[in-house]
């Protein structure tokens, strides 16, 4: 209907009477008689076979005849990955997890028709068992804010016509149409948001040096690199929402002066990549994007790039050399590249996130905005909370939150009753923060005090049976090769910090060797020259500095007190324990136990090369790591 | 009437009048004037005895690079009040601003870097004679055998002087070396045996060979062995 009025009307939107018009008859034209299905498309609920649910539902929607009683749709990351295939049904917003194709006859019988709960499907809370029934009753969301991902959940990416019915394009048609470039950065820099891709400066400062340069050509770009191992909140926006960070553009470059935008994507991204081009298509048939946007006289073209690959091509400069097609390294950024960017041209970077808050402030406010959050830290941020905690997943929460409410309240804490040990903010080169600060709230500044970052939204949970010297060895060797090799300190450095942490863990450590890191941290930190060298040290520093303990055990007494380091554990069979039941001298690879039935067995120390396979097979907790 | 330093012993008297071609700024206590559109590093180059600034990627006939972060300083726009981390080679003299070439940290900086440098590349002179110039004396590391420190300088005295790009620097972090195209050792059509590269090479380790042209230095892992990249557990070409 919608589609048959426009193209009845056959021209693009003019103005925003029109926009609105439109808005009116595709909510006009929704029947709310009709049940809403919900099923998550996004990466993480596809890898768990959301597409098979899918197709499942088409089917049995169109055996039964059911298109005018159901609403059925694909959407975006909804955030609860791990609990995938995710289905939910409106609009009290049923929750069913884990659903295969065969449940599907019985959610539309049941649920969709008949209203019926079907149990089975259900959240089950991990300490008291009990069901939940609504998306809105897990404890998973309950603390959770969800400004930015929450529409993720309720539209399908792929048709403009469900963002704009959710109040897309608003922001736009304010900005371009009702407000002057001066007014719209005044109203960012006064909302106090910071760049949500690592740095976190003023986005509103950064677009006023941008607004000021001198120039007639200028870009805008969107940063969705994305390289930290285990983060994705960029990829479910771009993925789930995608026209919300295409209005933060267009917002952007009106308010900067520019006509040409690039969205940088990680290659590895391709249902991301698919949506963006999608929704950029869409936005410009509407006259979204494209010349004369909404009558307003300003145009706006937006390409998307596919990435270089490497986790260094989200710093800006090497961004910039990798768009230009040069190799991904990063350059001195002596000369703002609001000045001199892409192409030598005055140059507005800002991350996904970044964008995707846009349209929300312009359309809310700025006192609005500034209501949420921290004194430094405004808005809410998008982490993905991952590691040894009960619900994984994306979560968005106020800035403020603190670490504490996020691992117990929002995480469900840490599974199997094990101890919590620290939490790493910010990605691979943030620091491990231990249990004392967890009453520290989520903010730029705060974090930073304690020797890591708040980064792109890597939040990652270790408990007691992680070794802190493992960590920040895995850490280390992942930047090592991450790093670009062009500054001596960067290259060098790693690869000799990476060295020594690697003989630690392997027993061979010196007593030196912790000086020696922290000179080696001190070079890096101020020698370096772009920010992945600056901050890669803060694994090991912020290791060394809440952990020593640990690092002393590996050193001086050549043991692994989290029994993770192989070189550094023994097991042994304890003989009162063992009743000889012979089910770990099967589990064992090399055949290093031996004993007789219904006798304690022994471990041959020679033969045993530690995969702990006894450890884990031990019914009777009879096998001691040590 | 303000006293300008040209070298570390001479000075002279110039009337403050305003020069848009000229910056003045202050360098170890010492007011200088240079003329605009230079680097600190490039400036002091004028300027003997003024500054102590060690590089090893720079050379003055190839746009600069800033590598080696050996010419690191600290620099003040705030008369003084907060300092940063620079390299010397890329940032720009700027008009009033405050430049430190040897303080304590610099000096540290300096030292922490040639340590490194040394582990990488033992048996090359001018690294031995900066890690005693700068009291480096056995680094506290496994040593490699290198003799590239990856400057870039080759490269790049190809690619802007020459204007051919028969190398480049290829692969990243430990990794990265000096190779032709298609990851080649032996360079092919491209070179034309000017024997650039050897000549800016500040550590001799492209030398040129007997069929005229370079030949370059390798990183002693084959690249296949360490496959893409991972780190896992085969180190550094240094470990040994
Ligand atoms: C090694 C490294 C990797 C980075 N990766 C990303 C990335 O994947 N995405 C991103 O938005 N910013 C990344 N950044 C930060 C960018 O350089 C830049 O600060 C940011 O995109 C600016 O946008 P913002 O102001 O909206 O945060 C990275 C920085 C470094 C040093
Ligand atoms: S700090 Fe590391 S990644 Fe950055 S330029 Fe230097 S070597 Fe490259
Ligand atoms: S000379 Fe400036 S970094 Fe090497």
């Amino acid at each position: 209907m919608v589609e048959q009025v426009r193209k009845l009307l056959d021209r693009k939107l003019k103005n925003a009477l029109q926009l609105e018009q439109l808005r009116q008859t595709i909510l006009n034209d929704k029947d709310s008689s009709r049940v809403t299905v919900s099923v998550c498309g996004g990466t993480g609920c596809r890898a768990s076979g959301a597409q098979a649910v899918v197709d499942a539902f088409y089917e049995e929607i169109e055996k039964q005849e059911l298109q005018v009683k159901i609403e059925f749709k694909e959407t975006g990351c909804h955030g609860f990955c791990e609990r995938g295939p995710v289905v939910v049904i409106g609009p009290e917003k049923i929750f069913y997890q884990h659903v295969k194709p065969e449940d599907v006859p019985e959610i539309i019988a049941q649920t969709v028709i008949n209203g019926e709960i079907i149990r089975r499907l259900l959240y089950k809370h991990p300490a008291t068992d009990e069901e939940i029934t609504y998306e809105s009753d897990l404890p998973f969301y309950k603390r959770q804010m969800r400004l930015i991902l929450g529409t993720n959940g309720e539209i399908d990416p792929t048709d403009i016509t469900q963002y704009i019915a959710a109040g897309g394009y608003s922001a736009l048609s304010k900005a371009v149409l009702r407000m002057s470039p001066e007014k719209i950065i005044n109203e960012i820099t006064r909302s106090g948001l910071r760049g949500r891709g690592g740095g976190g400066f003023s986005t509103g400062r950064k677009w006023q040096s941008c607004r000021v340069a001198e120039g007639d050509i200028k870009y805008v770009l969107c940063n969705a690199d994305e390289g930290d191992p285990g983060a994705y909140p960029d990829r479910s926006i771009l993925e789930g929402n995608p026209h919300s960070v295409i209005e933060g553009m267009i917002i952007g470059a009106y308010a900067i002066g520019s006509n040409q935008g690039y969205i940088y994507v990680r290659n590895e991204y391709p249902l991301a990549v698919e949506h963006a081009r999608i929704a950029i298509d869409q936005a410009t048939d509407y006259g979204l994007l494209g010349e004369n946007i909404l009558g307003s006289g300003f145009d706006f073209k937006v390409t998307i790039n596919k990435g270089g690959g490497a986790f260094v091509c989200g710093e800006s400069s090497a961004l910039i050399a990798s768009l230009e097609g040069k190799v991904g390294e990063p350059k001195a950024k002596y000369v703002h590249m609001s000045e001199k960017g892409l192409w030598d041209r005055p140059s507005l970077l800002n991350n996904v996130k970044t964008w995707a808050n846009i349209p929300l402030i312009i359309n809310k406010g700025a006192d609005w905005y500034t209501k949420i959050g921290t004194d430094g830290s405004k808005g809410t941020m998008i982490f993905s909370l991952v590691g040894k905690i009960n619900n994984s997943g994306l979560v968005e929460v106020p800035m403020g939150i603190t670490l504490r409410e996020m691992i117990y309240e929002i995480g469900g804490g840490i599974p199997g009753g094990k101890k919590f040990k620290a939490i790493q903010t910010g990605g691979p080169s943030g620091g491990c923060i231990p249990e004392q600060y967890l009453d520290t709230p989520v903010d730029f500044d705060e974090l930073k005090k304690l020797g890591s970052m708040m980064g792109s939204g890597g939040m990652i949970v270790m408990d007691e049976d992680n070794c802190m010297v493992d960590i920040a060895r895995y850490f280390i060797d992942f930047l090592k090769g991450e790093s670009c090799g062009k500054c001596t300190p960067c290259r060098e450095g790693l690869s000799k910090l990476s060295e020594i942490l690697n003989r630690i863990t392997h027993g061979e450590g010196r007593p030196e060797d912790l000086e020696t890191m922290q000179d080696i941290g001190e070079i890096l930190d101020i020698g370096a020259l772009c920010a992945l060298g600056r901050t890669a040290t803060n694994p090991v520093l912020s290791t060394i500095k809440y952990f020593k303990d640990e690092y002393i055990a590996h050193i001086r007494d050549k043991k692994c007190p989290a029994g993770v380091c192989r070189k550094l554990i023994e097991f042994s069979i304890d003989p009162e324990k063992c009743t000889g039941c012979g089910v770990c001298a099967r589990a064992c690879s090399t055949k290093a136990i031996s004993g007789v039935k219904r006798e304690p067995h022994v471990i041959n120390q020679g033969m045993c090369i530690k995969c702990g396979a006894c450890f884990d097979s031990c019914k009777f907790n009879a096998v001691i790591k040590r | 009437m303000t006293k300008y330093w040209i070298s570390s012993e001479t000075s002279v008297e110039i009337n403050d009048a305003p020069d848009v071609n000229a910056v003045h700024f202050n360098v170890d206590d010492k007011n200088i004037m240079v003329s605009a559109g230079q680097t600190i590093y490039e400036a002091l180059q004028r300027m003997p005895g003024i500054g102590e600034i060690p590089a090893l990627c720079y050379n003055p006939a190839i746009r600069p690079y800033g590598a080696c972060r050996l010419c690191t300083v600290e620099v003040s726009e705030d008369r003084g009040k907060s300092f940063r981390f620079v390299a010397s080679c890329l940032y720009p003299a700027k008009e009033g601003q405050i430049v430190k070439t040897n303080t304590e940290k610099i000096r540290k900086l300096r030292k922490g870097i040639i340590e490194l440098l040394l582990a990488r590349c033992p048996d090359v002179r001018v690294i031995q004679e900066l890690a005693k110039e700068y009291g480096v004396e056995k680094p506290r590391f496994s040593l490699g055998g290198h003799d590239c420190i990856l400057c870039g300088l080759c490269v790049r005295a190809c690619q802007e002087i020459i204007g051919k790009s028969a190398i480049s620097l290829v692969n990243r972090g430990i990794y990265k070396e000096v190779a032709a195209p298609f990851y080649a050792y032996e360079l092919g059509e491209e070179c034309i045996g000017c024997g650039d590269c050897s000549y800016v090479c500040p550590t001799g380790a492209i030398i040129m060979g007997s069929n005229g042209k370079p030949v370059l230095p390798r990183v002693k892992i084959p690249y296949a062995e360490v496959g893409a990249m991972t780190s896992k557990e085969k180190l550094s070409t240094s470990q040994k």
